[in-house]
Parts: structure tokens; sequence; C-alpha cells
């Protein structure tokens, strides 16, 4: 048998795959199976696609991805829970040449921090939301989130969500499309290689709209949470698209 | 002397802000302060020197836009009254926990709750002791006069960005609405993005400068060893300002026998009290604290050597007293006196509460 060794399989011209050097080598503090770590990749990926890095400013408010600060290297505030998008708006308004995104989960976005996104999206504000949508609360335990399903359990809805008790999962992505100071809405999911390949399209698109100024970029990342939903990451992917695509279908949703 | 002009209170400050070179302003209507954001939009600064000025959709939005401009490193600042300052209470300790530096302005009205819209000066707890949760301090101010007002905000950016803490002016109702003649500084320049770089790199989210690690704000510490130590580096930062930036003003106190301790329109009532008293033959001073954190308690300890009493003035039932106790420290008597809800004190009835707490009691 011929004697390989490892410099003869790493070459430049077999590499087909590498951790952006935006990533820093903090380990990530999701649950493996989570598809936090790849939007995050993705949005790093096209940040140092774009040749951004010195011209970007991130805000992850709290929930599940309070530390992306600790991954993304680049300059991050961190946000109270659900103001992500205000004190974007505070940076933005002020550093109008800037990219400046922000990256929230469910209850986030869609609880606590409704009023602020809502008025973001209306007021046009030149940024980007990523919006994670795994339908629970993961950082807390697996509470119900404004978007969990009707029947879903969670550890507040053990019987699964009542919707005459606790109302309709809300869609924001289609209300913020309806406004008009929203420029690109789009949802979409890094469950496989093909759906990756879309939600960093999006993303990409996300920030170009910022250079071209037309007003918020908003992109929806439909995920799992493997420990909320307590499943395996591949029993979670399955439920994912089973359940959490119907109601939440992908695509995209808006674009002037 | 620069250019004299006749103007309210919340004018006054509004005009100092654009002066001042501040980058932004956002905040959210509310009476007695609406002045302040009105006069802004009116006088057009993104023309004038480029400033922003945003109005937000609530109060909480307001304080987090202007979180998050100060941690670029731009000066910035909101405007509310008290109600609306209860609801920034949770960006203020954020703010805080990560050592930004911004300025507010609290034109304070009668409360609990939705109160009135008069004048008072019942937030002295809330501002001084720390409206919202975590061990933190701000720096207080008291502006008195409308001159006062334009003032303080060039003082609050520099103790801002000295200890990169957040500066509360704390003015109220009356200070707001009422007229005086205020000296008009000149234009500052706004600091340019390159400017805030080379000063601020250090800390401030300007976008990674290239060669150096990424910068961050936060107020989140897992490691509760790491975030004591955090604990304790804040601690001393207090410590240092209370050792060097306490703030005081002084009448008749050389030879008093009795002093009143009133601060901000108080201690405009309390003037003329002080002269009404010397008519009497009574040897009363007067103490104004203008940093209300950190409080003037060496000086107060001091004089409390030497007089036999002391009566804190407040519109208010009864807060700054305790500092004034705590500063005293039971070696002379110590009274409160207030009107309050939105109501203010008479010359004559601050007279006759001395007379009857501090000098028959």
């Amino acid at each position: 048998m011929a004697d390989i060794k490892i410099e003869d399989i790493i070459k430049s011209e077999n590499l087909v795959f590498k951790k952006t050097k935006l990533f820093t080598d903090k380990p990530l503090s999701y649950c493996p199976g989570c598809g936090h770590g790849v939007a995050h990749r993705l949005i790093l990926e096209v940040i140092e696609e774009m040749g951004i890095e010195s011209e970007t400013i991130g805000v992850a408010p709290v929930g599940c991805s309070v530390l992306a600060y600790e991954f993304m290297n680049i300059d991050m505030a961190q946000a109270p829970h659900g103001r992500a998008p205000a004190m974007a708006t505070g940076i933005k308004r002020v550093y109008p040449e800037k990219y400046v995104f922000t990256y929230q989960g469910d209850g986030d976005l869609a609880a606590i921090g409704t009023s602020e996104t809502i008025h973001a999206c209306n007021r046009g504000d030149n940024m980007t939301i990523i919006f994670i949508n795994n339908g629970i609360y993961g950082m807390t335990g697996g509470q119900m989130a404004p978007t969990t399903l009707e029947g879903m359990v969670s550890s507040t809805t053990p019987f699964g969500r009542d919707i005459e008790l606790m109302g309709h999962p809300i869609k924001m992505t289609e209300l913020v499309a309806q406004l008009p100071g929203t420029c690109y809405v789009a949802r979409h999911a890094v469950h496989t290689p093909a759906a990756v390949r879309k939600a960093k399209k999006a993303i990409r698109k996300a920030f170009e709209k910022q250079k071209e100024k037309k007003g918020l970029s908003f992109v929806e990342i439909v995920s799992n949470c493997n420990s909320g939903w307590k499943m395996t990451p591949v029993d979670s992917n399955k439920w994912m698209e089973e359940h959490m695509f119907p109601y939440y279908p992908l695509g995209e949703i808006k674009e002037i | 002397m620069g250019e004299l002009r006749l103007m309210k209170g919340n004018e006054a400050i509004a005009e100092a802000f654009i002066r001042e070179g501040v980058d932004a302003y956002y905040g959210y209507p509310i009476t007695p302060q609406s002045e302040v954001m009105e006069y802004l939009t009116a006088e057009r600064p993104e023309k004038r020197t480029g400033m922003v000025v945003l109005q937000a959709e609530s109060e909480l939005a307001a304080i987090n836009m202007v979180y998050g401009a100060a941690c670029t490193g731009k000066k910035v600042v909101t405007s509310s009254s008290s109600p609306g300052i209860s609801l920034m209470q949770e960006g203020i300790s954020y703010i805080a926990g990560s050592e930004v530096p911004c300025v507010l302005l609290n034109v304070v009205r009668g409360g609990p709750g939705l109160g009135d819209i008069q004048p008072a000066q019942s937030d002295y707890f809330q501002s001084v002791k720390g409206g919202g949760h975590g061990d933190y301090r701000q720096i207080v101010l008291a502006p008195s006069s409308v001159q006062d007002m334009y003032d303080h905000v060039a003082l609050a950016f520099e103790l801002a960005f000295k200890y990169r803490i957040l500066v509360l002016i704390q003015s109220d109702g009356l200070i707001g609405q009422m007229m005086e003649k205020v000296e008009i500084g000149e234009q500052k320049k706004r600091l340019s993005d390159k400017e805030i770089k080379e000063k601020y790199d250090s800390w401030a989210l300007t976008g990674r400068t290239p060669g150096r690690e990424h910068n961050i704000v936060t107020s989140l510490e897992l490691d509760q060893a790491k975030q004591e130590q955090f604990n304790i580096h804040l601690q001393n930062k207090y410590a240092e300002i209370a050792e060097k930036e306490v703030l005081y003003e002084e009448m008749e106190v050389e030879d008093a026998d009795y002093i009143l301790v009133a601060y901000g329109s108080s201690s405009r009532i309390c003037r003329k009290t002080v002269n009404l008293a010397r008519e009497k033959g009574l040897k009363v001073g007067l103490l104004r604290p203008i940093t209300l954190w950190p409080f003037p308690e060496k000086r107060i300890a001091e004089l409390a050597k030497r007089v036999k009493g002391m009566l804190s003035v407040e519109m208010s039932a009864g807060q700054m007293v305790e500092d004034v106790k705590l500063a005293v420290n039971g070696k002379i008597k110590v009274e409160h006196f207030g009107r309050y809800g939105g109501m203010i004190h008479t010359p004559e009835e601050v007279l006759e509460a001395l007379e009857t707490k501090i000098i028959g009691g």
C-alpha cells in the first residue's frame, strides 16, 4: 500500500470548505444540530465576501444568540431583550455609511420587541434584520414563543398551544412586508445544503440593499430547536419541514 | 460676552445640544419637556451642524437608540419627563453596565404614576439611588436657572466622556418652562468619524479597524467571579467621581447658624428665604448641591460641626433629606420641608418651617 502523508491530501486544490476568518476561534455555544451556527456562518461569509468587515456593526439581543459577539469577529453590541432594532437605528443614523444588522430570535423580535421591530421597518431604517424563528424560547428552556405553532408542546404549553387561550402564531415576516419601509423581505431555512445556498443568497441581497440605501431588509430563517423541541437533530429538521414550513412558507416575499 | 437671548429652559438646553456639537438626539414627546424636540426640529440642526434628530416610537426605543449611538463614540442625548424616565430605566441600567457615555435630561413633573404636569423634585431617589437594576451610579446635575440648563450641557458631556458614564441633567417643569435671559456660547464643531476613531478606538463600535481586535459593548458576563471584578471596577470609578466631581454653591453660610439645603427650583425660593430671615436677624445660609450625585456630603459634614440645624427643602415628600441626614450623622438637627405633587413652596412658608421645625423645635 502506498504511503500517503497528510500533506499529500491537504492541498489548496483539494480545499472545498474553510472557516471564514470572521469567525473567532471560540467554540460555538449552540446545541449540536441547531441552525444558529450555520446562520452565523452565512452572515460572516457575506461580510467577508463583500469586504465590509471594517464597516459593519452588529447588534444581538437577549436570546440564544446573546453571545453572538463572542463568535463574530466584527464590532458588536449586545442589546436588551427586544431592543436591537432601536439600538441599530441609533447606530445607523449616526453612521449612515456603515453596514448595520441585528440578529434576533422569535421571542425577541415577535414578542417583547415587536414595537421596535415594526417601527424600524416602518421608518425604513437602512439596515438588515436577520430573524431566527424556531418557534420557541430556546435559551430559557423551551417556553412558548409568539411563533409557537397551534398544538405545539412547549414548557409553558405542556398540552400544546391552545389558540383560544393564547392566540395564533404570528407571521412577522408577512407583516413587515406590508410596510413601505421594507425593501427586501424573504424567508429561508438552513437545514439542507440547497436551503443554505438560498439563505446565503438572501442574506447577501439584504446587505447589498444597504449599499443601495433602499430601506430595511429583513430575512427570516426558519430553524429547528432540537433541544427545545426534545427531538434528535434529524427528527427536528423533518418535523420543521412537515409542520413549520406549511405555516411559515419559504421563499422571496418582497423586493423593491 | 456671548449673545444674549430670552428663552425657556427647554429651548435653551435644546440650543445647547446643537452648539455643543451633539451628534444625535432621540426622544419621545412628554409634557413638560416637549419644547426640547420641537425646538430642535424647528432649528433644522441637520443643516446647522449635521446633528440627527429622530422622534422614536416610545421612551424605550429612544433610550435604546441613545444606547446604540453611544456605543459608537458619538455624542448623543435624549430628554423626557418623569414617567418617560421610568420607562427608560432598563436602558439606563444597560448603559451603566456597558460603560458608554451619554446625557439625559429629566424635566421632572409631579407623580407617582401619571401624576400631573407641574414641577416637582420627587424623582431624586430614582436619579440618585438608582432607578434601574444592579449596583450602578450616574452623575446627576441639578440646574437652577435657564443659564444652568444651557451651561450644564457642556459639563455633562465632559463628565460623560471622561468617565464613560451616563450624566443626567435633573431639571423640573419650572425651569423647563420659565423664560430667562441666557448667554449663548460659540458653536462647537462635531467630531468627524476619523477623529472619533482616533479618540475612542479602544472601545467604540466604529467598525473593526484593520489590525485591532473587534470591539464589543455588552453588559453581560456569565462568569460571576468576573462579574464581581467588573462591579469592583465600577465602584472604584464611582469612588473617584465622588472624590473629584462634587459641585455645590453657597449663599451666606460663613456666619450662618442655620442652613437650608435645596437644589434646582427649591434653591431659588430658598434664596429669598435667606434674605427674609436675615431681615429678621436670623443668620440663615443656603447650600445648593449642583451635583446630586456625587452629593456634597463632606461639605455638609463640615458645616454640621458649626451650625445649629439644617432644613432640607424639596418639592418632594422628603428624599434628599436622607442624604443630608447621612452626611450630618446625628450631630445636629435635620428636618425636611416639602410641598409636592406639583405644588411649590413660598419663601415665607420655608421661613416658617425653619422657625418651627429647626429654630424653635
